[in-house]
């Protein structure tokens, strides 16, 4: 009977010092600005209200889908909420790698009662996926060195007789071909179908020759910002909050062109196949990270527009800048007369033979 | 008794034959030897040559499709798929039987994603596919349905495809690495601005023999220099050489990007002394250029160090004799010193090669897309754009090359004789 | 050489100045970048090229403030402490399985000898790409990539190499007798090993760990591939600091590495001499 009794007040006592420790949660985001955003927006009011939970940053989320595999190979899942683009999420979805997300029961609604499903409405890409930004890529320009008649349109990437000077693109095919047939003459909505074709992928390729002598390829968000600050590039495309925090924050001569600026959608995944406890935890943090009010709040420190609808309207002041950052969202109508919708499930067909093709005309 | 102590074996103290004795004794020592070696055998084995084997079996290693698709598998073995008709329908109902237990497992599309390295197309082909299969009308043929979801069910090409990756085992990721695809008549050439590996193998090869030649005319005279000094003068001179030898990589790789650069300290100075206008900087960065000029830094005490100990084994009588016999300074040199400092040539020259060949960071850094190793392509199919197979492949032709330089190296030097610092 | 004999025409001693300068320029060529740095890594711009002020010589110029950043940032000093947690670890594998395996393999008769010396080796000849690679698939399989005894593991088996290339080069020139000698006089082989070997081939070894820590104190590729977020190398820092922007930080850290290196040089030209002195040979 004593012994009995040790033993229960042992389990409490063991089972209480489990839950003091503080229960370390990995999450997976970007890096950089970014993650400042998201450190400041959600993982800082997150462990105030949960004093138990220990966030543990990792910047991996541009090798997600490798890393997932293999983890998920290995039996040995080690990350509890991942951070992709929706491109990622489909594929890590389609995989089984990531948990499917019942948005009536796992998010939260709006204030005024609409459902987290129509309050992301079209975003809700997959069913595993919670989206939290809308970005695009798009470009950003030397004021001082364009001349008197500033770039108006993606078209003036290749006029090399008005705008002479270096660009910088994306070493990647995704959007540089899209911007290419769209100044070769494809109408918007035609433009996967004619990529679909060798002679499509000809004609892009023909276009994107005449300016590959003016081009520097860039690979990491950081590089157009830094080249255009250096003077080395005239224009440039990158990601639009890359732009904001190089104009806004650092005060350099560079406008934006809105012009057929690229959007996409950033977001978060759970990992399939984490212990009942973690999965648990992970949900929680999403229910808390993923609500009108958070997800407004991120905008105050970097010009990403929220997914959710019912955020924009709180959408407010910098945080330090103290600028409105309506203006200043990809979203807001006055940058987004002329945007295209990027394609995920045909770039998830073609981007294996695309890839190649587009690195071996980079090579020639 | 004394017959047995004079013709029998000769005997060690304790009484038994001293043969024995002695093969014993050699046996303790082998197994002594063999025991101090052991641990890290075996260390070694888990830690690098385990994994080395398991990232060469995943370069061949298919089993995706036959696991997850076995029924079609089979029914597909007896298609005959030159005849250019369409399997028949107990395929398309294996198919649909398949597909119903992959989409309950949720692995149904990652079948799609493998044949989508083979055929642009199958990853959304398998995705539709897969989203209406519960749905089969059961008075309908399977044929005319899956036809019914996507034309590609119709296409002979699909059916090749699956049937030509069914097998467990494949070289397909092989036949990729070198740019060629497997058709229904056997391999064909990708064609010409489609050659990304082979393009890039050759690339990797024409600047690492580039990088080696530079650092062997750079490297022999110093070598040259360092070993006829005094031995007090020559070890001063050594650190010069050995410090860059043990400064980090990544000190060397950013001093350069610092140094090349278009606002670097090289363009500014040829701004200031007026070689070049402040509008026409060089660009030494993110090329070609870039990596050679980097890497024949990094790697240059490799091909001095082997040189030097080569070059100090020469007597320098020798030279003086060749010269007093009347041989002139480049004849001397040439026909005498030279052909003896020959082993230090080959020793320095391979050590680089290899050293140089698998390089991953400064190609990175530097090396902007003309200057990419076929090292940075496979660091990208492991994490950035994951396709294993194809990575473990372009690894294992990288490998193989270097383990035949290996062999080369340790048949001319000797892996025993490498010396370090 | 330094002299040239009365007997040189012209022509030799135009060539024999031009051979010297040629010489001094590769010299140049080795040193300049890594000497480069060490000023610029003062600069109180953050700018990557001398400013005027700097080559002006004029105080204002120069500052420390790069070094601050260096040490007051979180990351950054995250990074330092877990290369420090890390290397000496993997040191000590490498040192003590290596050392033991030299001894071992320096024995008049090891069957399989060449196969098993190019099994050790081969870690140093593998392409760290393909090494890497390897180890990602293989240490995620048995549950150790991205921790810390995954990193150290793979740094210790990548440093192993050095440490038998300079142990068995100190025992090439072992005497055998000193340890039947030993052994005559009734200690066992631990004892031996410890009071007869250890002492003579101490240079081999702590010139192997040197090679063993450098090698896991500098690298990348592995680390990049076998380490998660939470084992941050110095270098990988670096390595990721260059490739999204190269902040003037990077040339503090760089300038303090150097230092090191400076260090582990001196020790090391230390140790060859105080080996040549106990094997008889004349300092050089």
């Amino acid at each position: 009977m004593k012994l009995k009794n040790l033993l229960i007040g042992a389990s409490v006592v063991a089972v209480s010092a489990t839950t003091a420790l503080a229960q370390d949660m990995t999450i997976v985001s970007w890096g950089g600005a970014y993650s400042a955003s998201q450190q400041a927006a959600y993982h800082d009011p997150y462990m105030a209200a949960n004093p138990g939970v220990n966030i543990i940053n990792d910047e991996s989320s541009n090798e997600a889908v490798a890393k997932l595999r293999a983890m998920a190979e290995a039996g040995n899942i080690t990350w509890d909420v991942v951070d992709v683009v929706a491109a990622d999420a489909i594929r890590l979805c389609d995989e089984g790698l990531a948990m499917v997300i019942d948005p009536a029961t796992m998010l939260a609604a709006a204030p005024d009662g609409t459902s987290a499903a129509d309050d992301f409405g079209d975003l809700m890409v997959s069913e595993c996926y919670i989206p939290s930004i809308v970005y695009s890529t798009t470009f950003g320009y030397r004021t001082d060195l364009v001349g008197d008649t500033p770039p108006t349109s993606v078209c003036d990437v290749f006029d090399l007789v008005n705008y002479p000077g270096q660009r910088s693109l994306e070493k990647r095919p995704i959007n540089n071909m899209e911007w290419a047939l769209l100044c070769d003459g494809v109408a918007a909505e035609d433009v996967y179908d004619v990529l679909e074709t060798d002679e499509g992928i000809a004609q892009a390729f023909a276009k994107l020759d005449t300016i590959k002598d003016s081009v520097v390829w860039w690979s990491a968000g950081a590089d157009t910002p830094q080249l255009l600050a250096d003077g080395e590039v005239i224009m440039g495309s990158t990601y639009n909050g890359r732009l904001f925090a190089l104009i806004e924050e650092q005060g350099q001569p560079v406008a934006m062109l809105w012009d057929a600026q690229v959007y996409d959608i950033d977001g978060w995944i759970i990992p399939a196949g984490l212990s009942p406890e973690r999965q648990q935890a992970a949900l929680d943090y999403i229910f808390f990270a993923t609500d009108t009010q958070r997800l407004a709040d991120q905008a105050k420190y970097i010009s990403y527009g929220p997914a959710r609808a019912s955020s924009a309207p709180l959408v407010g002041l910098h945080a330090t800048l103290g600028i409105d950052m309506a203006p200043h969202m990809p979203t807001d109508p006055a940058n987004a007369t002329n945007t295209f919708l990027y394609n995920y499930a045909w770039w998830a067909d073609y981007r294996d033979d695309l890839d190649a093709k587009f690195q071996a005309w980079l090579a020639q | 008794m004394s017959d047995a102590t004079t013709t029998g074996p000769v005997l060690a103290a304790d009484g038994t034959p001293l043969k024995k004795s002695l093969s014993k004794a050699l046996r303790r020592q082998k197994i002594r030897a063999l025991m101090l070696i052991a641990p890290l055998l075996l260390f070694v084995t888990v830690t690098f040559i385990l994994p080395i084997g398991d990232m060469l079996f995943r370069s061949v290693e298919n089993e995706i499709v036959s696991n997850i698709l076995p029924r079609t598998v089979v029914e597909l073995d007896s298609w005959d798929s030159t005849s250019g008709d369409l399997p028949d329908e107990a395929v398309y109902a294996a198919l649909a039987a398949d597909l119903l237990i992959a989409v309950e497992n949720r692995t149904h599309i990652k079948v799609g994603i493998r044949l989508n390295y083979e055929l642009s197309g199958m990853t959304s082909l398998f995705k539709k596919t897969g989203r209406v299969v519960d749905d089969f009308d059961p008075d309908l043929t399977f044929a005319e349905q899956f036809i019914d979801i996507r034309d590609d069910w119709g296409e002979v090409e699909t059916w090749q495809t699956i049937q030509m990756y069914s097998s467990v085992y494949t070289n397909g990721y092989f036949v990729s690495a070198i740019d060629m695809r497997k058709g229904p008549d056997g391999l064909e050439r990708l064609p010409d601005g489609q050659r990304v590996y082979i393009t890039s193998m050759i690339r990797t090869l024409v600047m690492t023999l580039a990088i080696t030649l530079l650092c062997l005319i750079i490297g022999y005279p110093v070598a040259w220099l360092l070993a006829n000094l005094p031995m007090a003068k020559a070890n001063l001179l050594m650190i010069l050489v050995l410090l860059p030898f043990w400064t980090s990589l990544l000190v060397r790789t950013s001093a350069w990007k610092v140094l090349l650069q278009k606002q670097g300290v090289i363009n500014d100075v040829l701004v200031w002394i007026g070689i070049i206008s402040d509008d026409s900087r060089l660009a030494m960065i993110n090329n070609q250029a870039g990596t050679i000029i980097t890497m024949t830094h990094i790697l240059l005490p490799f091909m001095i160090l082997p040189l030097y100990s080569v070059m100090k084994g020469i007597p320098p009588t020798y030279l003086r004799a060749a010269k007093s016999l009347g041989a002139t300074n480049w004849t001397a040199f040439w026909r005498v010193y030279f052909p003896q400092s020959v082993p230090g040539i080959g020793a320095g020259a391979i050590l680089v090669f290899i050293l140089s060949v698998g390089y991953y960071i400064t190609p990175e850094l530097v090396g902007g897309p003309s200057g990419k190793f076929l090292s940075n392509w496979i660091a990208e199919f492991v994490l950035a754009r994951p396709n294993w197979g194809l990575a473990a492949a372009l690894g294992a032709i990288l490998l193989g090359l270097v383990m035949f330089l290996y062999v080369l190296y340790d048949k001319i030097v000797g892996i025993d004789n490498v010396k370090l610092g | 050489m330094s002299k040239l004999p009365p007997y040189t025409t012209t022509g030799q001693r135009v060539w024999h100045y031009t051979f010297l300068t040629i010489c001094g320029f590769i010299f140049f060529f080795l040193i300049f970048p890594i000497m480069v740095i060490v000023p610029l890594s003062f600069n109180a711009q953050d700018f990557f090229t001398f400013t005027p002020e700097m080559l002006a010589f004029k105080a204002e110029g120069y500052s420390l403030k790069h070094y601050e950043d260096f040490f007051g940032d979180a990351d950054w000093q995250r990074a330092m402490w877990m290369s420090i947690k890390i290397a000496p670890v993997a040191t000590i594998l490498a040192v003590t399985f290596g050392t033991l395996a030299a001894v071992g393999l320096s024995q008049s008769h090891v069957p399989f000898r060449g196969v098993i010396m190019a099994i050790l080796i081969s870690p140093m000849i593998v392409p760290l790409i393909i090494s890497a690679m390897g180890m990602y698939f293989f240490y995620s399989k048995i549950g150790i990539q991205g921790t810390y005894w995954g990193v150290v593991l793979a740094h210790a088996v990548l440093g192993i190499p050095f440490v038998i290339i300079t142990v068995t080069a100190t025992l090439v020139g072992f005497d055998h007798s000193l340890t039947r000698a030993s052994a005559n006089m009734g200690a066992g082989p631990v004892r031996t090993f410890f009071k007869v070997q250890m002492p003579l081939i101490l240079p081999g070894v702590i010139s192997g760990g040197l090679f063993a820590f450098i090698t896991s104190f500098d690298e990348v590729v592995v680390t990049k591939f076998v380490g998660s977020a939470a084992q941050t190398t110095l270098p990988w820092r670096m390595f990721t600091g260059l490739r999204e922007q190269i902040s003037p930080t990077i040339l503090a850290v760089a300038t303090l590495l150097v230092v090191i290196s400076i260090c582990l040089l001196t020790t090391l030209e230390l140790l060859r001499r105080r080996s040549e002195r106990l094997r008889g040979m004349s300092p050089g």
